[in-house]
């Protein structure tokens, strides 16, 4: 159904022009006046969310001459994906401010990163997919480096942009060779050709390898994951926490449209991929998390950890295991917001809470706290009855269903490990006296928020099947069957 | 019809989540007051279950169904039957006790540390309760949470090591069963366990899902040789833990035994009946001489239960009436005689903090009506009749003995063991010359401990004098449950 509206677009339109307009009214404002930007960009993802739900239609659109589609699984990601980045600049807010961040470029940045985000989800072709990849990879780079003045920040934010291009660069040259052997860019055609059969099969595995090891490179899938850990301990923790969020989001639907619609005729060459990528992810993830002494590098592996189950999900090729890949993305989206959020809400001015140590005793300074950080961490082992159990257990199914029951009891020994190091995080804030006897102060928005993401973890872990059915209705009506 | 199942799920919960919304830590008397009437709610709606039980039927009783997951056709599925009423109100009534127990105790975070008791009861009701595997599970793993925390916040100085080891060791067991759940899922298309029941299953998967299974449930119990966490635990929890570890958590794993694996493996079980039976006299024999040797009291109780229940794990695995009616009733039994242990082993560390026996000596002296209780605790873990502990050892070992004499002799090795480690044990804390001031300075049980150890007391002489109505809510369901075990599902 092929349309000329550019209805479907409407929320990128509005994005990038808000963008512009903030980046503009900041220049204008004084020091003190810089909260103008920020509750513009707020105002913007309202608006977006509020676009995105009228002109909601379960049926797929194709616009801008099918570079774009604008089907459910899209309106459900670009959804999360504007909550995900409301909160997280809600819980920046005091950090940023207490380090000089808190400025127009980092609201422009952050949209922009958005709206590459959501080019990624809606994309049709390769060419849109490439495009906002690379719109969100150059947004986030600069915001990397944002800091000036720490080191960390600058070696990291080389690193990501290093190791970012080449992984660019791999996958360009994957599209490249697929579309030499297809013959198009437009991933409905290339899906069909590879259905058909063409006789450069060899060209296409080819591509299909280097196009698995760029999406493996952004994922922060072992073993291209090296960058992760410096990148999120580094950057300052506002942008790790959009790092760590959103663009999981995004690229969920990026693997989806290129391996499990594009080249879905190559399942079984991807799945054994997958596999490896899965399994050295779940192991060296959990493995490596337990040395670390700094929370950003602990959460840092457990993403590496995180994203080779959801990969587990993803691998068994078939609606039931991307519908669990994707409540393990969204599961685990708003597990990570929660857990980067509480290490905002205990620093404070020259002081990150970045360390293990910094948690020691937290149950005595605020028990609630203590007691929000106490599910993200068993949400992220998976014990029920938090979300993390429902997500971990989805993809487990998903992965017996298929026939991988190997690969779960890998899976769940690797999440065995992996309890180990989110234990001692309780265990330090339950069983140690505090050492810091600082009070925990923050704004009241960011309080409720904060609280409210927590609890959430634990309400769709007792009540998961909202959000589950959510994620198969859209896969269903996004063509997945 | 009142949901009384949910009800003692959710009264403690709810009770505990109260205790600590209202709990400030400079005035701790309102959190215990709410959590005794928390406790003693939650074990008044558990009441109804014991008094309009059927005993007449196998059938589940008290049903309670919703849909919760349709994705996964996972429900909200409770009811008890013989098997499992019991333990609900086990369960309930040992939280009174610990509750009270922790009254003046438990001096620091008190809210904390009553609602965590509160929450647990409410999840291992659900555990009890649950006929949904995934439902089971959720509540199974659930719990582990804050008895993680009772040991790592309120235990003792090696608690850190204590607490983690529990966890993981419990979490890798069911990890692998949660695979094995899901498997039978997908070859039956439910998570009923009634239904599994019934499910076809070929020998070499049944022995897979045996394994995975059995890991979890031996784990929790614990068997030798996967019972290393539960000294530690014990050791290093305060008495209230202890207590709850002991009389109820152990007793999930061995009900895990009648609920999942003889009935949903009937042909692995008897398969591999002879590996669990030499497991279990391993338990009986070799952790009852390791118990002769400890110089801890906990430690020595913890060695106790391990022997103990390897004793229920063995009457499991004869296969016969009186085997697993003998088990159930050594559990509940073990429930009251463990809790009363670890209660009078708290009574002397809050006087005295030393468990070390050597530190002990004429404690009658001082302490007479302590010591009369304690005897009597100590008669009853050494199976000596007319105490509760003495009906479940001889059923099994009367079931044992139907098999074969020498598993029958070799069973009732516990009697000489278990009295020698606990009267032994007994003598050098209790009798004889006092033996240094500490003790001289003891003062007797207080009211409140005076009245504890009563209610134990009267329990365990009741249900030693006069076992039947225990033994007659398990009739129907153990018969049912040996028929349905006898027929194969290859």
């Amino acid at each position: 159904m092929p349309t000329q509206s550019l209805l479907p677009v409407l929320p990128e339109i509005i994005l990038l022009a808000a963008a512009c307009t903030i980046l503009l009214v900041d220049a204008f404002l004084p020091d003190a006046r810089r909260h103008v930007g920020f509750w513009l960009a707020q105002l913007t993802l309202l608006v977006g969310a509020w676009v995105t739900l009228t002109t909601f239609d379960p049926e797929p659109a194709l616009a801008l001459s099918a570079l774009v589609v604008d089907d459910m699984l899209a309106d459900l990601l670009k959804f999360f994906s504007y909550f995900a980045v409301s909160l997280m600049l809600f819980y920046s807010r005091g950090y940023l401010a207490a380090r000089g961040l808190f400025r127009g470029e980092t609201f422009v940045l952050t949209l922009f990163t958005l709206l590459g985000m959501m080019v990624m989800i809606s994309a049709n072709s390769f060419l849109t997919l490439y495009l906002g990849l690379e719109l969100q990879a150059l947004s986030l780079y600069a915001m990397v480096a944002m800091h000036r003045r720490s080191n960390d920040a600058s070696e990291a934010a080389m690193k990501y942009f290093v190791l970012g291009a080449l992984a660019s660069g791999m996958l360009l040259y994957g599209m490249s060779m697929v579309y030499g052997a297809t013959g198009s860019l437009d991933i409905q055609r290339i899906a069909e050709a590879v259905l058909r059969g063409s006789d450069n099969r060899v060209i296409l595995t080819f591509g299909l390898v280097f196009i698995v090891s760029g999406i493996a490179f952004k994922l922060g899938a072992a073993p291209y994951h090296m960058w992760v850990p410096d990148v999120y301990h580094g950057a300052p923790t506002a942008v790790t926490l959009l790092i760590g969020t959103a663009p999981k989001l995004a690229a969920f639907a990026f693997i989806l449209r290129l391996l499990g619609v594009a080249l879905a005729g190559l399942e079984f060459d991807w799945q054994g991929m997958l596999m490896v990528l899965s399994l050295l992810s779940m192991i060296l993830g959990n493995v490596i998390a337990i040395a670390q002494t700094n929370v950003k590098r602990m959460l840092a592996y457990s993403t590496i950890a995180n994203m080779g189950f959801m990969l587990l999900g993803f691998l068994a090729a078939n609606l039931n295991g991307y519908s669990a890949a994707m409540f393990y993305v969204v599961a685990y989206v708003l597990t990570s917001l929660a857990s980067f959020g509480v290490v905002m809400l205990l620093s404070r001015e020259g002081f990150e809470a970045d360390l293990l140590e910094d948690f020691r005793g937290l149950n005595q300074r605020s028990p609630w706290w203590a007691f929000i950080m106490l599910l993200v961490m068993f949400s992220l082992a998976g014990i029920p009855p938090t979300v993390g159990f429902y997500a971990k257990f989805a993809v487990l199914e998903a992965a017996v269903a298929a026939g991988f029951t190997w690969l779960a009891v890998v899976a769940v020994l690797a999440s065995l490990v992996g309890a180990f190091y989110y234990l001692r995080i309780v265990k330090l804030m339950y069983f140690d006296d505090a050492t810091d006897t600082e009070p925990i102060a923050a704004r009241l928005d960011n309080r409720v928020l904060l609280s409210a993401n927590g609890l959430a973890l634990l309400l769709f872990g007792i009540l998961p099947q909202p959000l589950m059915g959510l994620c198969v209705i859209a896969l269903l009506q996004s063509g997945f069957d | 019809m009142v949901p009384y199942l949910s009800l003692a799920i959710w009264v403690p919960i709810v009770a505990g989540l109260l205790v600590l919304a209202v709990g400030r830590d400079r005035d701790p008397g309102a959190a215990r007051w709410i959590a005794l009437f928390g406790a003693l709610a939650g074990l008044l709606v558990t009441l109804p279950l014991w008094l309009h039980f059927d005993n007449g039927t196998a059938k589940m009783q008290f049903v309670e169904f919703a849909d919760w997951v349709p994705r996964f056709d996972i429900h909200y599925f409770l009811g008890v039957d013989g098997i499992s009423m019991l333990f609900v109100l086990l369960n309930s009534l040992m939280t009174v006790l610990v509750v009270w127990a922790g009254w003046e105790v438990i001096r620091e975070r008190v809210a904390q540390y009553m609602a965590a008791f509160l929450i647990q009861s409410g999840l291992i009701n659900g555990a009890f309760a649950a006929l949904d595997a995934i439902l089971f599970y959720a509540f199974f793993e659930a719990m582990l949470i804050p008895m993680y925390l009772i040991i790592g916040v309120w235990g003792g100085p090696n608690r850190v090591y204590a607490a983690v080891k529990f966890f993981l060791y419990t979490l890798l067991g069911s990890l692998l069963m949660l695979v094995g759940f899901i498997y039978l899922y997908n070859v039956s298309g439910t998570f009923s366990l009634l239904d599994w029941h019934l499910v076809p299953l070929a020998l070499d998967v049944q022995i897979l899902l045996f394994i995975a299974f059995f890991l979890s449930f031996a784990v929790k119990v614990p068997m030798w040789p996967v019972h290393t966490w539960l000294p530690d635990a014990h050791v290093e929890a305060p008495t209230g833990g202890s207590v709850i570890l002991a009389a109820i958590t152990l007793k999930i794993g061995a009900y895990g035994f009648v609920r999942f694996i003889l009935p949903i493996l009937p042909d692995a079980s008897r398969y591999l009946s002879g590996f669990v039976i030499t497991l279990s006299l391993v338990a009986v024999v070799y952790i009852g001489f390791v118990a002769l040797m400890q110089g801890d009291m906990k430690k020595l109780i913890a060695y106790s239960s391990i022997s103990h229940m390897g004793f229920v794990t063995l009457g499991f695995f004869l296969f016969s009436q009186l085997g697993i009616e003998g088990g159930l009733v050594q559990m509940i039994s073990h429930g009251f005689v463990s809790a009363a242990m670890f209660l009078c082993v708290g009574v002397m560390y809050d006087r005295m903090h030393s468990r070390q026996i050597a530190d002990y000596g004429g404690v009658v002296n001082t302490m007479p009506k302590f010591a009369a209780f304690m005897m009597l605790f100590a008669m009853a873990n050494s199976g000596l009749p007319a105490t509760s502990g003495f009906v479940g050892e001889f059923l099994v070992i009367l079931a044992a003995v139907k098999v074969n004499f020498w598993l029958g002799f070799l069973a009732a090795t516990t009697l000489i063991l278990g009295a020698a480690y606990t009267l032994w044990m007994y003598k050098r804390v209790i009798f004889g010359a006092i033996a240094n001031d500490h003790v001289r300075q003891l003062t007797d049980l207080g009211r409140r401990e005076f009245w504890l150890l009563a209610a134990l007391a009267a329990l365990v002489l009741a249900m030693g004098v006069y076992p039947k109505p225990f033994v007659d809510v398990m009739h129907a369901t153990v018969a049912d449950l040996l028929a349905h075990v006898a027929q194969s599902k290859l």
